[in-house]
């Protein structure tokens, strides 16, 4: 298998290129054919590649290929390697599976637009740059599909560039996980400085010889990188661009800004724990970010009205919940939340968009209603995503994962009940919106008309989705309940497992907690929203709850806050700054230029008597200089 | 006949010369210009014819004959150059001909 490892990622990247060079020429048959079709045999070969780590040699397997090198200087050799192992099969698989199911959905969804090819273009160099960052052997071609897919992120946000709300929403977007990859950059310098080498197992073999636990330059690495994946995964206070991310193509809301991108963070984090676990502090920030995060989203979730905003707001939070994992040290159960929450939140996504097309592009969730006897096929499918979204016990998978980060907060090394806590609210709010959205969007009355149902081809890659939002779960069950741990054995040979503190209550006193505010959380929504919605209209008619909401549906007013404290001073610079040196250096060109062309253009004045004395100068010009001379 | 000094000669050939430069550069009439580049070239003749005697080498004549067939040959070209201008213009005056000035 190993010779073939260059293939995943070589698959979607000639997809781009044929689509990017001859994608004007193609019929649309062949563009879907070729934009798919390429994405589904990376996702074969990655199949594959995990059958043959489980059957094969299932001790510390890990397939490398290098292809060749990159660059090389006196110190730094750089070559296009790639590496992988346990945690990078996870993601892989996710990628190309996920991205797959996703492809053929779009490869529907998308057939009206005009600009067919250019999507798909852009979607094979997306996925083609996320398989290159979770592929990579060394932190320079890391860097490379980092940047790569943060590029693809803004051309698929802007892919409808005629309005300019896109465009302004794509330039938000680049220019706010810049602030993260510049941090990011600097740590990976900061790193070849201390350890003279950017090969990850390098890095991570010697970063506990070289550096002692909690000093100031190893701190300083881990929150560097915590930063770019920040920014990556928007997580406060960087989380503001990915709501406004929502303006892209719907499959490019479930590929990029739910299932892959947005956990590159995630991936970036357990990639280098060794750094993080050297350094408690950063640990402890991480999960206090992840904590703030998903307190912070999940309330704007609640309020939106937007169905993908929604959506948004409820991927930062459970991304919010993977950093919190990270943090206290639960790696697996990081790892295992980005299992599912990629399936679940694909699948809303895609539903969504099903929705969304149905009704004639309307994303107000209050205008849609009884969707549940038009598209009960969809209401199901979605009814699976929601409920694993909202982690109903046992039988969804975001239960498995979400109740292992629960008990991770509260009884890991590095957890405490502050962060157990944050986690519950989290949970009850995560129920409550999810609960929110089925019974707003598909229960009640109809109120807005409809179009034709959504082909096979859309309603296939939903199914698949659906079973896995409920069956993913299986293969790691709580400690307490069944001996099945396939998902953090598979882990166990890349990621350390979590040590437990002392003094923690029994596993199961915790799960009843967590069970019963998710239930609780169901119902209040169920409750709020389709028994007795008179309370909602007596709250929103008062003065502080309406604040609050207003408060909430702004995102916290982060935006008003950045646009104030940088947009506006840099915008008044720019202003007064607006005529600098180098525009009068210019400008300066361009007035000698213009002087010195009207004094030749004077001496050209067409009168032959006046070039036989310009003549006659020059000739006594050079004979009195030979005569000096 | 007396032999004339070379210098004496030089100096004529010099005041041809500046009498040529000046009609070209004063008179308005282009046949006149042509008549003044002719003096100037007869002067440059001159000069060459005296350089040889003085020397007592062939050359300067040899030049003189060169110089002829020149001004031959460019009288020949200016002639109908001139012939077109009238034509098109219907005048000789260099004043009035700016077409190719810079405006």
């Amino acid at each position: 298998m190993q010779q073939y490892l260059f293939l995943i990622p070589v698959l979607p990247l000639a997809g781009f290129l044929l689509l990017a060079l001859a994608g004007k020429t193609m019929s649309k048959r062949a563009i879907a054919f070729t934009g798919t079709g390429s994405v589904c045999v990376a996702a074969l070969i990655a199949i594959l590649l995990c059958t043959d780590y489980l059957s094969g040699n299932s001790g510390n397997a890990v397939y490398i290929q290098s292809l060749w090198q990159w660059f090389q200087t006196a110190e730094l050799a750089v070559g296009l390697t790639l590496r992988v192992d346990a945690l990078s099969l996870v993601f892989i698989f996710i990628i190309t599976f996920v991205g797959a199911l996703i492809h053929v959905f779009a490869s529907a969804y998308m057939r009206a637009d005009r600009d067919y090819a250019r999507f798909f273009a852009c979607m094979n160099l997306f996925v083609a740059s996320m398989l290159v960052l979770v592929m990579a052997d060394n932190l320079v071609l890391l860097y490379l599909g980092w940047e790569g897919v943060g590029m693809c992120s803004y051309l698929l946000i802007g892919f409808w560039y005629e309005t300019a709300a896109n465009c302004r929403a794509a330039n938000k977007a680049f220019i706010i996980t810049r602030i993260g990859d510049t941090a990011l950059i600097i740590g990976i310098f900061l790193l070849f400085r201390e350890l003279g080498s950017l090969q990850i197992p390098a890095i991570l073999d010697q970063a506990p010889q070289r550096f002692s636990s909690g000093s100031g330059a190893i701190t300083t690495i881990a929150l560097l990188l915590l930063a770019g994946g920040m920014g990556k995964s928007a997580q406060v206070p960087l989380q503001t661009w990915l709501p406004d991310a929502m303006a892209g193509p719907t499959p490019v809301s479930a590929l990029i800004h739910a299932a892959t991108m947005v956990t590159a963070g995630v991936y970036l984090i357990a990639r280098m724990h060794t750094i993080f676990l050297l350094s408690p502090l950063a640990m402890t920030v991480t999960a206090a970010i992840g904590s703030i995060t998903l307190i912070v989203a999940g309330c704007s979730a609640m309020v939106q009205t937007d169905i993908k905003r929604i959506l948004a707001y409820s991927t930062i939070s459970q991304i919010g919940y993977m950093f919190l994992a990270l943090g206290v040290g639960a790696w697996s159960a990081a790892i295992f939340h980005f299992f599912t929450h990629a399936f679940f939140k694909a699948l809303l996504f895609l539903a969504a968009g099903v929705v969304i097309e149905y009704l004639h592009h309307e994303q107000d969730i209050f205008r849609m209603g009884g969707l549940k006897k038009q598209l009960p096929l969809v209401y199901y499918c979605f009814l699976a995503g929601a409920g694993s979204l909202a982690a109903v016990p046992l039988i969804s998978a975001g239960f498995y994962s979400k109740d292992a980060i629960l008990w991770y907060a509260y009884s890991a090394a590095g957890g405490n009940a502050i962060f157990w806590i944050a986690g519950l609210v989290g949970a009850f709010i995560t129920a409550f919106y999810s609960a929110r959205l089925v019974v707003v969007v598909f229960w009640g009355d109809r109120k807005t008309p409809v179009g034709s149902p959504p082909g096979r081809t859309m309603t296939i890659p939903l199914v698949i989705l659906a079973f896995l939002s409920i069956t993913a779960g299986f293969i790691e069950w709580p400690h307490n309940l069944l001996n099945v741990h396939l998902f953090s054995e598979w882990l166990g040979t890349v990621l350390p497992a979590t040590s437990l503190r002392g003094g923690h209550p029994p596993e199961f006193i915790l799960q009843i907690v967590a069970v019963v505010i998710t239930l609780s959380g169901i119902c209040t929504g169920y409750y709020l929203y389709f028994r007795n919605t008179a309370v909602l209209a007596q709250w929103k008619s008062s003065r502080f709850p309406a604040a609050a909401r207003e408060f909430f549906f702004s995102g916290w007013k982060f935006d008003a806050l950045y646009n104030h404290l940088v947009v506006r001073p840099f915008l008044f610079l720019t202003g007064i700054n607006k005529r600098d040196v180098f525009d009068r250096l210019s400008d300066g060109i361009v007035t000698f230029s213009k002087q010195f062309n009207r004094s030749l253009s004077f001496s050209q004045n067409g009168s032959l008597r006046w070039y036989v004395a310009g003549v006659l100068i020059g000739i006594l010009f050079i004979i009195t200089i030979q005569l000096i001379l | 006949m007396m032999p004339v000094h070379a210098n004496t000669v030089l100096i004529v050939a010099a005041v041809l010369f500046l009498l040529g430069l000046v009609g070209v550069l004063t008179r308005k009439n282009i046949l006149f210009m042509l008549l003044s580049i002719e003096i100037m070239l007869n002067a440059a003749g001159l000069a060459f014819v005296a350089a040889g005697s003085k020397w007592q080498q062939p050359d300067g004549q040899v030049m003189f004959l060169f110089i002829l067939a020149m001004a031959a040959a460019e009288v020949s070209v200016a002639l109908a150059l001139v012939l077109q201008i009238y034509h098109q213009y219907k005048t000789l005056d260099v004043d009035a001909l700016k077409e190719l000035r810079d405006k």
